[in-house]
């Protein structure tokens, strides 16, 4: 189990109270404050020691306060360390020398010969005879020589790199003998409640604080407020089912009872002649419809409601999925109903971004005696507005089944135009009145999908990434809460 | 939904007024088409066919409108110029007339004899007299028939429109069929003459025409249609002869529609008429040709019917909900090219539906056209004052109950289609497809659609293999239908509402799901226990591994299985570790 405070940090250099406690003693004696680099001087231990110690000291709460700072300065390489030490290469190679001469490559085979070689043939310390006998040899030139690079890194060495030129530094740099370095350091003062004794300080509170009342006496490490809490082991409901559970409770509110619909395996006969679907009509192709080959047969029809019936089957469709309960409405007395579904339907279609074969459909409908377009479009704007949608407008449009037949546009603010939101219609009376409903009766209806707005309100491009088991689980574990309208 | 393209400049030329895209745009959505896209021929080349392609192409601004698939009336330039004149009030709908011919001579004869009866047994003709074709005129009568042949004619099979330069041929004309190796002649655009034999074959790599083959490929014989010189016209629903092409130097039209279905045949015949007889010496008017069928009957086409229809401004008012004068509604209608008159009797009005408006079949249909003329979104939006209760239906209230419940009890939801393969409910479940009572599609694009799913359970496993990368464990659940068939139905299946659930981890967790039944039954408030409780009994079933498999019941009922599912339903789903499941039936506890 993770906490979000900081433990991890301090805790081994914690141990080491002594440490603390001599930092603080020498934070006292200073008034405004001193650079850790300083304290690590004093106490003449290694600077990151002090920095574990500061981040200690401040995991104590307001003992201290530590602001970080960096600082650049030239530090000696190895092999400028080395030079400090032994003198530059071309000063060893000279004192290597004896006045009789060396043969050349006697003198290679020094560590630091080659370099020092030619630094000390440039500095011309030192001279060639190629044609001595025996092979070449180098002799001296001068007598004494001064080991300036020495002299210059031993300065640095010193700490007083500040009495060197810029040239100087940066020709040394040229040979990896210097480096510039960022030190970043705190500058230490005394905090709120500065002491220069150390107490524990507490992770959590326990039941035997509570119970002896040790509490009050003791410190609690601080919180990190920055971090985030750990995740409650939980499942979750899928984002289109949480936009379904929406529009039903849509529908509750607005009076609307809803159909059974879970028959996926409908009739030719319901799908589309009992909707006035005519025998011709595209969506009737193989194309756009799924065709069942077993069961091939649906039988036991109302015979007297029906007199062309298919022997294929089809399931789903474009159509409405009012016709069954439309026609078991006719057979009683009328009564005003307003009913909806928000169930699968499907189409044999080519998938894509945006279109899959099975989609969930959600349908409104209302019978009633003298029901009118405007009162359909009034309850269309009932209906959106509960979607926080206001903005409608109406095109003419066609179905087989509703004239007439009017697409649903809404003003979409992200985009900046009229996007169609849905689909919407007055039952033709060739569809009503063979099933038996009264003349005078009209039956408004409307139709849109579940994905579309929800891809809408959960930012979902591809439809696949929404349903089916392509799905990503990280998005249904993230996905908010749904408010149509909000 | 049929596209019609058309070029915006001529459009605009055409309605005599300049519209911004924003203007043209309202303009069409008050009328009920859809300005889809606005574009230019070298764009679609670009698009469809790349850069290179494209060079020198036009372009010219084209507008892509969407029409709507009952009006085909509006599937041309002169279509729909006429159409929203006529809207805008700046031109009164034109009255189409048959005439016989100009000199007085006989009018062209088609005779159809009866070998046709068993392949394409209707013909419908007419003719164009001194028309004027230009580039652009000539373009968009050829378009037309395109349109015609994709919608009203579906794709040719319903009828077919040839149409012949009269001048180079003479009648009577004989519409016949007749062995494919005894039709030999010069189709459309070719050098020389084939057999319809050959035909069939040279087209079958014609990108346009190969989708036409299968309407008459099977049949013995082939309907052709002949001049008195045995000039062949054309070879329906396939090609025209090369012989009586028309261009654009064309004066006189011969326009034969042979169907399947003659009423289709009428109004597609009237269609074309009706839109081009504009550019003839004498506007509007068509003369009549003669049908003779083999009973000896005789036709005079095109019909051009006009009908009248009377009904009552308060019919209108009531159904649209507005209210207004019947005077106001006449005028209403006659924009939208229905003639309308008040009769003086009461508030009746009589509408007069023209041959072009084909798809005015009912009250209603005129009904739509007062309210579109009266603009949808001028109509008052008014709640209807229908009381009722609502009510839920148990089923799904039981269902969302049940959802919220198991994702508290820690379950993530999945979302699965309801149709799958074959192989998903069967094979990989280690189960025969034919004991699984499953609903099999004939006609699946892909075998993602073969059946519709008997179980949840190979939905939740596909969506496991999909996150494998997610944290385990992972414990996912579906509460939805699967369909079995069902005898005792009128169709012959039905849904039922199923609740599955998996947990897949490093170790089996039987107890997991265990616990899980257990819970579930808790909610559903039936105690453990033999007769009225629920409990599980130790079971075989393929889909699990032996001995990890219990079925359970409840007051005495099977309704379902749980268990650590078998390695091998494990490997075919693609997944590595343990796995266990939940199945059951809800519906009882309804």
């Amino acid at each position: 189990m993770i906490f979000p405070v900081i433990v991890a940090q301090g805790d081994s250099s914690m141990a080491d109270n002594g440490l603390l406690e001599s930092v603080l003693r020498l934070v006292e004696k200073v008034d405004g404050g001193t650079d850790s680099q300083d304290v690590a001087a004093d106490l003449g231990v290694d600077h990151q020691v002090i920095v574990g110690a500061v981040k200690s000291l401040q995991a104590l709460g307001e003992v201290i306060s530590a602001e970080q700072k960096s600082s650049r300065h030239w530090e000696l390489t190895g092999e400028g360390r080395e030079i400090a030490e032994q003198g530059s290469h071309e000063a060893r190679v000279f004192n290597a020398i004896p006045d009789e001469g060396l043969p050349q490559n006697q003198l290679m085979k020094m560590p630091s010969g080659k370099v020092g070689f030619s630094k000390a043939m440039s500095n011309k310390w030192i001279r060639l005879d190629k044609a001595h006998e025996g092979g070449p040899r180098v002799f001296k030139t001068v007598e004494a020589i001064e080991d300036t690079v020495r002299d210059k890194l031993q300065l640095v060495q010193k700490g007083q790199s500040a009495k060197l030129e810029d040239k100087e530094k940066n020709e040394l740099k040229k040979r990896k003998l210097l480096s510039e370095v960022t030190v970043k350091s705190y500058w230490i003062t005394k905090g709120s409640s500065f002491s220069t004794t150390i107490t524990k300080q507490e992770t959590e509170l326990t039941p035997e604080m509570i119970a002896s009342g040790s509490w009050k006496e003791k410190k609690f490490k601080p919180y990190n407020f920055e971090a985030m809490g750990v995740a409650p082991d939980c499942g979750h409901l899928h984002p289109l089912m949480k936009v379904r559970t929406q529009f039903r409770q849509i529908f509750l509110e607005m009076g609307f009872t809803e159909m059974p619909t879970n028959n996926f395996i409908e009739s030719s006969f319901w799908n589309f002649d009992s909707l006035f679907q005519p025998q011709q009509h595209p969506a009737r192709d193989q194309h756009d419809t799924f065709f069942i080959s077993d069961p091939a047969l649906a039988h036991e029809f109302p015979q007297d409601y029906l007199e062309r019936v298919k022997k294929v089957h089809s399931e789903g469709g474009y159509g409405s999925q009012g016709a069954r309960m439309l026609y078991k409405l006719a057979q009683q007395k009328f009564t005003p109903v307003k009913y909806f579904s928000i169930d699968r339907v499907f189409r044999n279609e080519t998938l894509d971004a945006t279109h899959l074969a099975e989609f969930h459909q959600i349908e409104g409908v209302v019978a009633d005696y003298g029901l009118t377009l405007g009162n359909l479009m009034g309850i269309l704007h009932q209906f959106f507005t509960k979607l926080g949608i206001t903005k409608l407008r109406f095109k003419p449009a066609y179905n087989p089944y509703t004239e007439p037949s009017m697409e649903v546009f809404s003003y979409h603010e992200g985009l900046k135009k009229w996007v169609e939101v849905g689909n919407s219609g007055v039952f033709r009376p060739e569809m009503l009145l063979p099933m038996g409903l009264p003349e005078g009766v009209s039956v408004i209806a409307w139709g849109l999908s579940l994905e579309r707005p929800t891809m809408i309100k959960y930012g979902i491009n591809n439809i696949r990434e929404l349903v089916g088991h392509k799905v990503n689980l990280q998005m249904v574990y993230d996905s908010p809460i749904c408010r149509l309208d909000s | 939904m049929p596209t019609v393209s058309v070029k915006r400049d001529l459009l605009f030329e055409a309605l005599g007024q300049k519209y911004t895209d924003e203007e043209f745009d309202e303009l069409c959505f008050e009328f009920g088409l859809e300005l889809d896209e606005i574009t230019s021929e070298k764009e679609i080349l670009i698009r469809e066919q790349g850069d290179e392609k494209a060079e020198g192409a036009s372009d010219v601004v084209l507008y892509k409108i969407d029409v709507p698939a009952n009006r085909y009336d509006l599937l041309c330039l002169e279509g729909l110029v006429r159409g929203l004149q006529v809207f805008k009030e700046k031109l009164e709908a034109p009255r189409y007339k048959r005439v016989s011919p100009a000199d007085g001579g006989e009018p062209q004869r088609l005779v159809i004899t009866e070998e046709t009866a068993s392949v394409r047994p209707h013909a419908v003709a007419a003719v164009l007299r001194n028309i004027t074709f230009t580039q652009e005129r000539y373009e968009s009568f050829i378009e037309l028939q395109e349109k015609l042949h994709q919608n009203i004619c579906r794709k040719r099979t319903l009828v077919a429109i040839g149409t012949h330069d009269l001048d180079t041929i003479s009648g009577p004309f004989t519409y016949t069929a007749k062995p494919p190796g005894e039709i030999r002649f010069k189709p459309l655009n070719q050098s020389k003459e084939y057999t319809a034999t050959e035909l069939m074959s040279l087209y079958k790599t014609d990108s346009h025409l190969r989708h036409y083959l299968h309407i008459i490929e099977n049949e013995p014989l082939y309907p052709i249609i002949y001049d008195s010189n045995g000039i062949v016209l054309s070879m329906p629903p396939i090609i025209n002869g090369d012989h009586s092409k028309i261009s654009l130097n064309t004066k006189n039209i011969f326009i034969e529609c042979t169907a399947t279905d003659l009423t289709k045949a009428k109004t597609t015949l009237d269609m074309v008429v009706t839109m081009f007889s504009e550019y003839c010496e004498e506007p509007f008017t068509v003369e009549g040709a003669e049908v003779v069928y083999p009973d000896g009957r005789l036709c005079v086409y095109p019909e051009l019917a006009y009908r009248t229809e009377t009904l009552s401004g308060d019919f209108i008012n009531k159904r649209v909900g507005i209210n207004e004068s019947a005077e106001s509604i006449a005028q209403l209608l006659t924009r939208m090219c229905l003639r309308s008159e008040v009769s003086g009797e009461g508030d009746l009005i009589q509408v007069e539906i023209p041959p072009t408006r084909a798809d005015v079949i009912h009250a209603c249909d005129i009904m739509e056209d007062a309210a579109i003329a009266y603009g949808f979104n001028n109509i008052v939006r008014s709640t209807p004052r229908t009381y009722t209760i609502a009510n839920q239906l148990p089923l799904n209230k039981l269902t969302e109950l049940l959802r919220q419940d198991l994702a508290a009890a820690g379950f993530t939801e999945a979302l699965t289609f309801a149709l799958c393969s074959e192989e998903d409910i069967a094979d990989k479940l280690r189960k025969n497809i034919a004991e699984t009572r499953a609903v099999h599609i004939s006609n699946p694009k892909t075998t993602e659609f073969q059946v519709a799913r008997t179980c949840l359970l190979p939905g939740l496993l596909k969506t496991l293999a999909a996150n494998r990368k997610m944290p385990l464990p992972l414990k996912l659940f579906e509460i939805s239908d699967v369909v079995l068939k069902d005898e005792t139905k009128d169709v012959g299946a039905r849904n039922n509402r199923r609740l599955c659930a998996v947990y897949y981890n490093k170790s089996p967790g039987f107890e997991v799901i265990h616990g899980l039944l257990d819970r579930v039954m808790q909610l559903l408030d039936v105690k453990p226990g033999r007769n009225q409780g629920y409990h599980i009994q130790a079971a075989e079933d393929s889909t699990f591994f032996p001995g990890r498999c219990a079925e359970i019941f409840s007051c005495g009922k099977s309704i379902g299985h749980l268990g650590v599912l078998h390695p091998d339903v494990i490997s075919r789903f693609e997944l590595t570790m343990p796995c266990s499941a939940i199945d059951i039936d809800i519906e009882p506890f309804l």
